[in-house]
C-alpha cells in the first residue's frame, strides 16, 4: 500500500516538475507609466522576474545588483546582443527598445533568468 | 522597492554666473528620482543625490544648455576589487565553519567512534542536528533563499539541487535521530557530516572560482592601469595635484616629462613628444605643439606641456576601449546557445532524474532501502553542475578578448571572435591597408646636368601651389633634405597632365645647388630615393650651365623676366605635347611603372631636367603578414581601385593570391558577396571609413588603423595598430578561444553526462559501487573551478609574433 503511495507520488511529483518549471508561467509585472521597471538581483533570481512591456516603446530597466557572487555580474540579452555589467549595491540602468516578442535575460551563466515580454 | 540613495558627481562645463547655477541645479532637480543637486561654480562640478543613472542627469544637463561628464575614475575598479575580496574571505569563512563541523564528524564515522541512536548517543546527534542547522545558515544560506525564491518564479537553478540535496540529508537524518524507529536498524545511519561537508566544498570550490575569475579581467585591469591616478591641474593659478576623478571638463592640466597624461584634452603651452604606442601602436613619439590633440593613458617623453582637459571619465579615448572590450567579453556566441538551451532545461530534467532515482531504489534497491534511496537522490542532486555548463563558453570569451586586446586587436563581440577563426578568405584593401597609404617620393633621376636635390627642389616649389596629392610627398621630401622651395608664379594645372609654372630665381639657386656639395646629402639612410641612388650626383661637371642657357628667349623673354624660367611637371602626355624629348629616360620609367611607381617628368625651359617617381610604398610588416596567413591556410586577395599593372606590382610584392583592381568604392560590397557566393567565409580587412559597406558585408570586418570614431563602431574588430599582423593575430586568438570553449563544454557535458548515472548507482547492480555524497560535492565544487582554470590557460597564449603591449 505504502508501496504504491509513494511511488504514485513520485509519478505526481515528476509531473509537478514537468508543470511548474515548464509549462505555467508566472505572472508577469506590467511596465508602468513612466517607463522605469525595477529589477532587484539578489538570491538566484531577478524580481521581477517576467516583465511586460509595450513592444517598441522605450522601457528602462533599473537593475539593482545585491548578490556578491560574480554569477550576478553581469545582466545579457542574448538575443538583443546587450550585455551590462551590474555593480554591486548600485542601480544601474539599461534603457531599450525592445522588438515585439519574448526575449529571455540571464546572468553570465543563465542560473538567473528573467523574461521581458514585448507586446 | 526601494533604490538606495547614491551620489553621482558631475563636471559641468559652460557655466559662468550664478544664474547658471540655478538652470543647471534646476535641470538637475527636476530628473524625476534626484532627490538634491548641488552646482558649485568655482569647482564647476555638480553632487547629485538621488538613484538616477549619470547618463540621464547628462541628458539633462545638455538639455539646459551646459555640457556635462560623470567624474569617475578608477575607484569603480576598486570597489569592484574590494568587493570582490570580500566576497572571497566570506566565502572561505563559511567554508571554514561548515568544515570544522563536518570533518570531525566524519573521521569519528571512519575511525567507528560514531555515539549510537539510542540513550546518550541520541542527545549527542540531536546537538548535532542543531549545530548542522547552523551551520547551513550560517554557511548555506543562500542556497536555501536562492532555491526558494528561484522556485517561486518558475525557476530552477543551482541552489535548487544544492539546497534540496543537503536539505534532504539534514531532514532525513534530524528526522532519524529523534524517531529512530521509523526505519530498520540497519539504516539508522545519520548525513550530518555530509550535508556540512558538502556545504564545505561548495564554497570552497566558488571561493577559488571567484578567484581565478578575477584573473581572467586582467587585460581590462592592465588596459585601465595605463590611466594614471593623480593629475595635476592649474586653478585660479595655483597647481594641485589632485585625483583623476576630480578633473574637470576645461580644467588646465600640466604633463611633465616622463608624466602619462591623464585624461583626453588640447595642448595649450609648450610642445612635447609623446609616445601613443599603447593606443594606436605607433612606435615613433609624436610631436604635439599647441592645438595638437592628447589621449589620455599615452607617455609624454621629452617636454612639458600645459592641456586642456576635453573628455573625462568615460568619455575617453582610453575608457571606450575599455568599455567595448568590456561589452565583447560579456557577449556570446553561437557556440555558447546550445549550452544555454540546456542549461535552461537542465535543472528540472535534473530533478525529474532524481526523483527517477529515489522510485528505482526505493521500489528495486538493497536493505536499508531508506538509506540506499537517501544517498543515492541525494548524490545524484549534489552532482549535476549547471555552472560548468554556463560558464564554459562566456569564461573562454572573456579570457580570449582580453588576450586578443593585448595585441591591440579589439573585437566587438564574440560572435566576430568565433568567425574570425572560420575564415577562408581574407580581402585587403589596397590603399592604407597593404601600403601605408600615402605617397612618398621613391625616385629621383636627373639627366646629367642635375642632380637629385636641385630636382626634387624645383618640383617641390611648382607643386607647392597645387592641392594634388602627390604634392605633399614632393613638400615632406623637400623639407626632409631641408631644401628652401624657390618663388613661383603663373601656377597652371593640366588636367590630366600636370602642371606648368614659372619659377623665378632658378639659375640662381640651382646653380648654387649645382656648384655647392654641401647641400645636405639626399640620400643617406633615409630610404626615399630608391634606384636613384646609383647616379652620382653630376659634381664634376665643369659648367652645370643649365638649360636655361639653351632655351632662353622662348617663354621667360615673353614675360620679361629674365630670372623666371618655364617648368612643365607632369605626364609624358604633357612632354609630348610641349615636344620635349624623353628617350633618355623612358626605359627607367618603363621600369618605374611596372613596380607600381607613379613617375613624373620635369622640364626646365624645354628640356628634359628628370624625373621624379612618388608610390605609396607597402608596409614594412605587410608581406610577413601576408605570409602568416597563408600558413594558416588561409586565401589573401587584394581589392583596389588602382589600375591593374599598378595593383599586380603591389601584390607582387606582398604575395597576394588574387588581385582584383578597379574597383569602384560602391562595388566593393559587391566584390565580397562575389566571393562569399564561392563559398568563402570572408574577412575584409580596410581602413573603416571607405569600407565602410564591404566592412559590413564580410562575415568578419576587420577596421584597421588607429581606431576612428567610425571604424570602432562600425567594424567587427578594430585594429588598434596599423599592422596587418593584427588580423593573423585576431585569427589565431580566435581559434585558441574557441578550442578552449570547445575543451570546456566537452568536459562540462562529459562531466555531467557520466557524473549523474554513476550517481543514481548505474554501476551498483554490476559493481556495486555507489558514489559517496561528499565525493559529489567536491566533484562538483571542482568541475567549475576547473573550466575557469582552462579559460586561464588562454592567458598565457602567445601568437607566433610575439609581441605584446605591457
Amino acid at each position: 500500500m505504502s508501496m504504491l503511495l509513494i511511488n504514485a507520488l513520485g509519478a505526481a511529483l515528476i509531473c509537478f516538475i514537468v508543470w511548474w518549471f515548464w509549462l505555467a508561467t508566472p505572472k508577469a509585472q506590467r511596465a508602468l507609466a513612466s517607463g522605469v521597471i525595477d529589477v532587484l538581483v539578489d538570491g538566484g533570481v531577478y524580481t521581477p522576474a517576467r516583465i511586460e512591456v509595450a513592444a517598441g516603446q522605450p522601457v528602462t530597466l533599473r537593475f539593482l545588483r545585491k548578490d556578491p557572487s560574480p554569477c550576478a555580474e553581469q545582466v545579457v540579452f542574448a538575443d538583443l546582443g546587450i550585455s551590462q555589467e551590474l555593480v554591486l549595491n548600485t542601480p544601474h540602468d539599461l534603457t531599450l527598445t525592445p522588438p515585439p516578442g519574448s526575449h529571455e535575460f540571464t546572468c553570465q551563466m543563465a542560473m538567473y533568468r528573467g523574461t521581458l515580454i514585448a507586446r | 522597492m526601494t533604490v538606495p540613495s547614491n551620489t553621482t558627481r558631475l563636471s559641468i562645463s559652460g557655466m559662468s554666473c550664478a544664474g547658471c547655477v540655478s538652470r543647471v541645479e534646476t535641470a538637475l532637480k527636476n530628473v524625476p528620482g534626484v532627490d538634491e543637486a548641488l552646482v558649485n561654480l568655482v569647482e564647476r562640478t555638480a553632487q547629485v543625490r538621488g538613484a538616477v543613472a549619470a547618463g540621464v542627469l547628462i541628458a539633462a544637463v545638455k538639455g539646459a544648455g551646459y555640457d556635462a561628464a560623470e567624474m569617475i575614475g578608477a575607484q569603480a575598479e576598486q570597489d569592484k576589487e574590494a568587493a570582490e575580496a570580500a566576497h572571497y574571505r566570506a566565502l572561505l569563512r563559511q567554508s571554514a565553519v561548515a568544515a570544522l563541523v563536518g570533518f570531525p564528524l566524519m573521521f569519528m564515522d571512519w575511525f567507528g567512534v560514531m555515539p549510537h541512536l539510542h540513550g546518550g548517543g541520541q542527545i549527542f546527534w540531536m546537538v548535532v542536528a542543531v549545530v548542522t542547522l547552523g551551520v547551513m545558515v550560517y554557511s548555506g544560506a543562500r542556497f536555501y533563499t536562492g532555491a526558494w525564491k528561484s522556485f517561486k518564479v518558475h525557476n530552477a537553478s543551482m541552489d535548487t539541487l544544492i539546497g534540496l540535496g543537503t536539505g534532504a540529508a539534514w531532514v532525513y537524518s534530524t528526522l532519524i535521530t529523534f524517531f529512530p524507529e521509523v526505519v530498520p536498524e540497519a539504516a539508522r545511519h545519520v548525513y550530518f557530516e555530509a550535508a556540512a561537508i558538502i556545504i564545505a566544498l561548495i564554497n570552497f570550490g566558488s571561493a577559488l572560482e571567484t578567484r581565478a575569475r578575477g584573473k581572467t579581467s586582467q587585460a581590462i585591469k592592465r588596459l585601465i592601469g595605463l590611466q594614471p591616478k593623480t593629475a595635476r591641474v592649474i586653478r585660479d593659478g595655483k597647481e594641485l595635484d589632485i585625483d583623476i576623478a576630480q578633473v574637470g571638463l576645461d580644467d588646465t592640466v600640466r604633463v611633465r616629462p616622463g608624466e602619462k597624461i591623464p585624461v583626453d584634452g588640447v595642448v595649450i603651452d609648450g610642445h612635447s613628444s609623446v609616445d601613443e604606442a599603447m593606443l594606436t601602436g605607433e612606435p615613433m613619439p609624436v610631436e604635439k605643439q599647441p592645438g595638437d590633440k592628447v589621449t589620455g593613458g599615452t607617455l609624454n617623453k621629452t617636454g612639458a606641456f600645459l592641456f586642456q582637459a576635453k573628455r573625462i571619465g568615460k568619455d575617453t579615448a582610453l575608457a571606450r576601449i575599455v568599455e567595448l572590450v568590456r561589452q565583447a567579453q560579456n557577449s556570446k556566441p553561437a557556440i555558447g546557445r546550445l549550452a544555454d538551451k540546456i542549461s535552461a532545461l537542465f535543472v528540472p530534467s535534473v530533478l525529474i532524474v532524481a526523483v527517477l532515482t529515489f522510485l528505482v531504489w526505493f521500489n528495486f534497491g538493497p536493505e536499508p532501502v531508506a538509506s540506499y534511496t537517501l544517498v543515492a537522490t541525494m548524490t545524484v542532486l549534489i552532482i549535476a553542475c549547471p555552472c560548468a555548463l554556463g560558464l564554459a563558453t562566456p569564461i573562454s570569451i572573456m579570457v580570449g578578448v582580453g588576450k586578443a586586446a593585448e595585441y591591440g586587436v579589439l573585437i566587438r563581440n564574440g560572435e566576430a571572435l568565433q568567425q574570425a577563426g572560420k575564415l577562408t578568405t581574407v580581402v585587403l584593401d589596397k590603399t592604407g591597408t597593404v601600403t601605408l597609404g600615402r605617397p612618398v617620393v621613391t625616385a629621383l633621376l636627373p639627366m646629367p646636368e642635375w642632380n637629385e636635390n636641385s630636382l626634387l627642389q624645383i618640383a617641390a616649389s611648382v607643386e607647392a601651389a597645387s592641392e594634388h596629392p602627390l604634392a605633399q610627398a614632393m613638400l615632406d621630401a623637400a623639407n626632409t633634405r631641408g631644401l628652401e622651395l624657390l618663388r613661383t608664379e603663373g601656377f597652371a594645372a593640366v588636367a590630366g597632365h600636370g602642371i606648368s609654372a614659372r619659377v623665378i630665381d632658378l639659375r640662381k639657386s640651382v646653380v648654387a645647388i649645382v656648384d655647392n656639395n654641401s647641400v645636405p646629402s639626399p640620400s643617406q639612410g633615409e630610404g626615399q630615393d630608391g634606384g636613384s641612388r646609383t647616379r652620382p650626383p653630376p659634381i664634376d661637371h665643369p659648367h652645370p650651365n643649365p638649360p636655361p642657357e639653351r632655351g632662353r628667349g622662348q617663354s621667360v623673354s615673353a614675360h620679361g623676366d629674365d630670372d623666371a624660367v618655364a617648368v612643365l611637371f607632369g605626364n609624358r602626355k604633357l612632354m609630348d605635347q610641349h615636344r620635349i624629348d624623353v628617350t633618355a629616360l623612358a626605359p627607367r620609367v618603363a621600369q618605374l611603372a611596372a613596380q607600381a611607381q607613379t613617375a613624373m617628368y620635369l622640364a626646365v625651359d624645354g628640356m628634359l631636367a628628370g624625373v621624379v617617381a612618388v608610390a605609396d610604398p607597402v608596409k614594412e610588416d605587410s608581406k610577413a603578414a601576408i605570409a602568416r596567413l597563408h600558413a594558416i591556410g588561409l586565401k589573401v586577395v587584394m581589392l583596389t581601385g588602382d589600375q591593374l599593372a599598378t595593383a599586380r606590382a603591389v601584390a607582387d610584392q606582398v604575395g597576394v593570391d588574387e588581385v582584383i583592381a578597379e574597383v569602384l568604392p560602391q562595388d566593393k560590397a559587391a566584390k565580397v558577396v562575389a566571393l562569399q557566393q564561392r563559398g568563402e567565409i570572408v574577412g575584409m580587412v580596410g581602413d573603416g571609413i571607405n569600407d565602410a559597406p564591404a566592412l559590413a558585408q564580410a562575415d568578419v570586418g576587420f577596421a584597421i588603423g588607429t581606431g576612428t570614431d567610425v571604424a570602432m563602431e562600425s567594424a567587427d574588430v578594430t585594429l588598434m595598430r596599423g599592422s596587418l599582423h593584427g588580423v593573423a593575430d585576431a585569427i589565431a586568438v580566435s581559434r585558441a578561444t574557441v578550442r578552449n570553449i570547445k575543451q570546456n563544454l566537452f568536459g562540462a557535458f562529459v562531466y555531467n553526462l557520466l557524473g549523474i548515472p554513476v550517481a543514481a548507482g548505474i554501476l551498483y547492480p554490476m559493481f556495486g559501487v555507489l558514489l559517496n555524497p561528499m565525493i559529489a560535492g567536491a566533484a562538483m565544487a571542482m568541475s567549475s573551478v576547473t573550466v575557469v582554470s582552462n579559460a586561464n590557460r588562454l592567458r598565457g597564449f602567445r601568437t607566433p609574433r610575439a609581441e605584446v603591449v605591457t
